[in-house]
C-alpha cells in the first residue's frame, strides 16, 4: 500500500447523496481477479453513455458530457469532494480500487457507509467526513473556481483551501498510522499470534464445537 | 452496572485484544467465500507467502456468476458462456483446491448463495462471529450470531489471522410490537423499517432486531430482516436465541452432536439482551400497522404500503433529499401521485439471498398456484437459493405450480438480484423483485427494480402490475 502524508489535489465535486458502491463500479467490472485496471469504468454508468463490458477498451466510448469527471477542468483529479452516505451498498472493495485507480487519494463526505469507508484505508485512500455546512462550503468554492486544489495534510490533521482556510479533520489513530507508513495490517496482526493462539486454547475449553 | 446487549456479549466473548486507540481484535469463527471477492485475497496470501490461520474455518461456494439455466449448468464449470465468469468460478475452485478449502462446487446439490447454505449447513451457528466478502453477511445475525460483511483485504486478513480488526459499534433495538397482519412477511419488516430510519440510519450501530413480532417469525423470515440491515447501514444485524433458533440448527451437518449438543444449547441460552440492557437507540414499531411495501425509488428508504402512491419530491423537506427523489422519478419512469398498483411490470424475479428459502417459495407458490402469468410479463423466474432449497421445493411439487403458472424455475444462484450472470434486466424494463438493492443499474443498465416480498412478486407477475396481497385468493 502506498503512503498518505499530504497531497495537493486537483478537487472534483460529486454532488448526489447516496451514491452507492454498484454506481462506483457497476457489477460487470468485479469479475476481474486482480486489484488493478478498474479506472476507466469508475462510475461506468454515469460517465459513457452506453453500456460498458468487462476488458473493453473504453477509450472510443460515447461520454456523457454532463458528467462532472468529464469536463476538462476536473481532469488529473485527486481528491473527490460527495455528500453523504458515500460508498453505501455493497461490500465489494472494487469500490475503493475503482477510485484509486482512476486517481482519487482522497474522498471528503459528510458521512460515509461503513464498509466502504473501512475499505478506503485498506487501499491507501483517506476518507474524510466533515460537517455538513463545511462540506457545503467546498461545494461552493469548488463550484466557483477552476483549478481549485486543496491540500489534505493527514500528518497535521488538516485540510487547507486555496483561500486560505485551514479544517481540522479527525481520524483514527492506528489507521492514520498505517496510512502514514504505508503498513500491512496483516504483518502487524500476525506480531500478535502469540495472543490469538492463547484465546483460541481459551475458547476451545468453552466452546469446542466452533473448532471441529 | 447495567446488563449487556446480545451485540456486548457476542463482542465480549471474541475479544482477542484491545488496542490502546480504540480497535480491537476479534477472534472470528467461520469465513464464508464465494467467487467475486476471494480472488484478490487468495493471490495476496500467496504473493506474501502466508497460509490459512485455521482451514476449516473456512467454507466456499460460488454464487454470483453461475449461470441458473437448467441446460447452461449441465456442464458445470464448463458451460459457463461468459468466459470472465468462467474464469471466476474456476479461480475459487482451484484456491480452495490449492489451499484444502472445503467449496461445495457448481453441481453439488449443496452450493448456493453463502447466505442460504451457511445456515442450511450449520456451518452458521447461535454465538459464532461469521464474516463474508459481502455485505449481506449480516443475513447470520438471525441466530445471535455477529455476522459482518467485509472487503477483500478483511477477506485476506481473516484468512492470515482468523482476527479483524474491528472498532465497537453502537447498539439499536428496533422492536416490532403486536402481530403482522397475514399477508406481511419479514420483508415488509425490514422495508418498513427501512423507510422510517433511513439507509443511514443504522450507520455505526449493530441492529438487534427484537419485540413479540419478531419472536413470531420462522427464521426464514429473521434471516430476512437481518440480511437488509446492510440496507438501513448497519453491517450487523442480530435477532436473539430462542428455541425456534435451536429447533432450526439441530442435525443440521456442521452443527454439534451428542455432548457437545447440549452444551452448546446451554450456552446459546445466554444469547439475548439482558432486561436491563442499555440501547443508544430504539427504535419502535407497531406489527399490525405494517402493510405489503413496494420501493419506488433507487434507494431501499424510497418506499410506501402498496396501497400509497408515489410521493412527490415537493413534499420533502430538505433540498438534497428533493433532488435525489426528483432524479430517482425520472430514472424510474414514474410520476408524483401514481397508486403504486398502477405500476405496470415486465420482469418478475423470485430469489437472492434475502428471498430464496423454501418458506419464501411456499409463499410465493401460495399465491401462484393454479393461476397464470399476465401476457405482460417478459419473464417471471423463480431462483431457489440452493441445491438443496430447490430439491426440497421440487419434493414439495412447488416447481410445478411455478411452471404451469408460466414462471421459469431454475437453478440455485445469485442470478438477476445483481445480474453478474445472464440474468438482467433491459433498459426501461420494471421489474417486482424479492432482492435488497434498488440501485440504479443493479440488476441491468437502465433496469427499474422494486423490491417486495416472494408473495407480492408472485401476485404481481399474475396481476401484471402490483397488487395487494392481502387481496388475493391464496392456496
Amino acid at each position: 500500500m502506498d503512503k498518505f502524508t499530504q497531497l495537493d489535489g486537483l478537487t472534483a465535486p460529486m454532488d448526489r447523496a447516496n451514491v452507492d458502491t454498484d454506481m462506483i463500479i457497476p457489477k460487470q467490472f468485479l469479475k476481474s481477479i486482480k486489484r488493478s485496471g478498474f479506472g476507466p469504468n469508475l462510475f461506468d454508468e454515469l460517465r459513457y453513455l452506453d453500456e460498458g463490458k468487462p476488458d473493453q477498451d473504453c477509450t472510443g466510448r460515447p461520454l456523457n458530457e454532463d458528467f462532472v469527471l468529464n469536463q476538462s477542468r476536473y481532469q488529473g483529479a485527486s481528491v473527490l469532494l460527495a455528500r453523504q452516505n458515500f460508498g453505501c451498498g455493497s461490500s465489494r472493495e472494487h469500490a475503493p480500487w475503482a477510485l484509486l485507480d482512476y486517481g482519487f487519494r482522497c474522498v471528503i463526505a459528510p458521512s460515509f457507509a461503513d464498509i466502504f469507508y473501512n475499505n478506503c484505508f485498506k487501499n491507501g485512500i483517506l476518507p474524510i467526513i466533515l460537517d455538513e455546512d463545511t462540506v457545503d462550503s467546498l461545494f461552493k468554492e469548488v463550484e466557483a473556481e477552476e483549478g481549485y486544489r486543496l491540500v489534505v495534510d493527514l500528518e497535521a490533521k488538516e485540510i487547507r483551501t486555496p483561500g486560505g482556510r485551514t479544517i481540522a479533520f479527525d481520524v483514527d489513530d492506528f489507521r492514520r498510522h498505517c496510512l502514514l507508513n504505508g503498513l500491512d495490517d496483516i504483518g502487524l496482526t500476525l506480531e500478535d499470534a502469540d495472543q490469538i493462539r492463547a484465546y483460541e486454547e481459551k475458547r476451545k475449553q468453552k466452546a469446542p464445537w466452533l473448532f471441529n | 452496572m447495567a446488563g449487556k446487549t446480545l451485540y456486548d456479549k457476542l463482542w465480549d466473548d471474541h475479544l482477542v485484544q484491545e488496542r490502546d486507540d480504540g480497535t480491537s481484535l476479534i477472534y472470528i469463527d467461520r469465513q464464508l467465500l464465494h467467487e467475486v471477492t476471494s480472488p484478490q485475497a487468495f493471490e495476496g496470501l500467496k504473493l506474501a507467502g502466508r497460509g490459512l490461520w485455521r482451514v476449516n474455518a473456512n467454507l466456499a461456494t460460488p454464487d454470483h456468476n453461475v449461470p441458473t439455466t437448467v441446460e447452461e449448468r449441465k456442464a458445470g464449470n464448463e458451460g459457463i458462456e461468459d468466459p470472465v465468469s468462467k474464469i471466476q468460478v474456476v479461480t475459487l475452485d482451484d484456491n480452495c483446491d490449492e489451499f484444502g478449502v472445503t467449496e461445495f462446487k457448481i453441481n453439488d446439490i449443496r452450493q448456493g448463495i453463502v447466505h442460504v447454505v451457511g445456515p442450511e449447513q450449520g456451518a452458521t451457528l447461535p454465538g459464532m462471529t461469521v464474516v463474508c466478502g459481502d455485505s449481506h453477511t449480516a443475513t447470520h445475525g438471525a441466530f445471535g450470531a455477529l455476522a459482518h460483511g467485509i472487503g477483500t483485504s478483511e477477506v485476506e486478513h481473516v484468512m492470515a489471522t482468523q482476527c479483524l480488526i474491528q472498532r465497537k459499534m453502537k447498539n439499536m433495538l428496533v422492536k416490532v410490537n403486536g402481530q403482522l397482519g397475514a399477508g406481511v412477511t419479514g420483508k415488509d419488516v425490514v422495508l418498513a423499517v427501512i423507510g422510517k430510519i433511513g439507509t443511514a440510519g443504522g450507520t455505526g450501530y449493530a441492529i438487534e432486531f427484537g419485540g413479540e413480532a419478531i419472536q413470531s417469525l420462522s427464521m426464514e423470515a429473521r434471516m430476512t430482516i437481518c440480511n437488509m440491515a446492510i440496507e438501513a447501514g448497519a453491517r450487523v444485524g442480530l435477532v436473539a436465541v430462542d428455541q425456534t433458533t435451536i429447533d432450526y440448527v439441530k442435525g443440521r451437518p456442521f452443527a454439534p452432536t451428542e455432548d457437545q449438543w447440549e452444551q452448546a444449547v446451554a450456552a446459546w441460552s445466554e444469547l439475548h439482551s439482558d432486561a436491563d440492557a442499555v440501547f443508544d437507540t430504539v427504535v419502535e414499531l407497531e406489527g399490525s400497522e405494517i402493510a405489503p411495501q413496494v420501493t419506488w425509488g433507487n434507494s431501499p428508504e424510497m418506499v410506501v404500503p402498496v396501497n400509497a402512491v408515489v410521493p412527490n419530491p415537493a413534499d420533502q423537506s430538505d433540498e438534497n433529499q428533493q433532488k435525489a427523489y426528483a432524479r430517482a422519478l425520472e430514472y424510474m419512469g414514474l410520476t408524483a401521485g401514481q397508486a403504486i398498483t398502477d405500476i405496470k411490470l415486465d420482469r418478475v424475479f423470485i430469489g437472492s439471498c434475502t428471498n430464496s428459502r423454501i418458506e419464501d417459495l411456499r409463499e410465493a407458490a401460495a399465491v401462484a398456484k393454479g393461476k397464470k402469468v399476465a401476457n405482460n410479463i417478459i419473464q417471471a423466474l423463480v431462483v431457489p437459493g440452493s441445491g438443496l432449497v430447490k430439491q426440497q421445493a421440487e419434493e414439495e411439487g412447488l416447481d410445478k405450480i411455478f411452471t404451469e403458472a408460466g414462471f421459469e424455475w431454475r437453478e440455485p444462484g445469485c442470478s438477476m438480484c445483481l445480474a453478474m450472470n445472464a440474468d438482467k434486466l433491459g433498459a426501461g424494463e420494471h421489474c417486482a423483485s424479492t432482492s435488497n438493492r434498488n440501485f440504479e443499474g443493479r440488476q441491468g443498465f437502465g433496469g427499474r427494480t422494486h423490491l417486495v416480498s416472494p408473495g407480492m412478486a408472485a401476485a404481481a407477475a399474475i396481476a401484471g402490475h402490483f397488487v395487494d396481497v392481502r387481496e388475493v385468493e391464496t392456496a
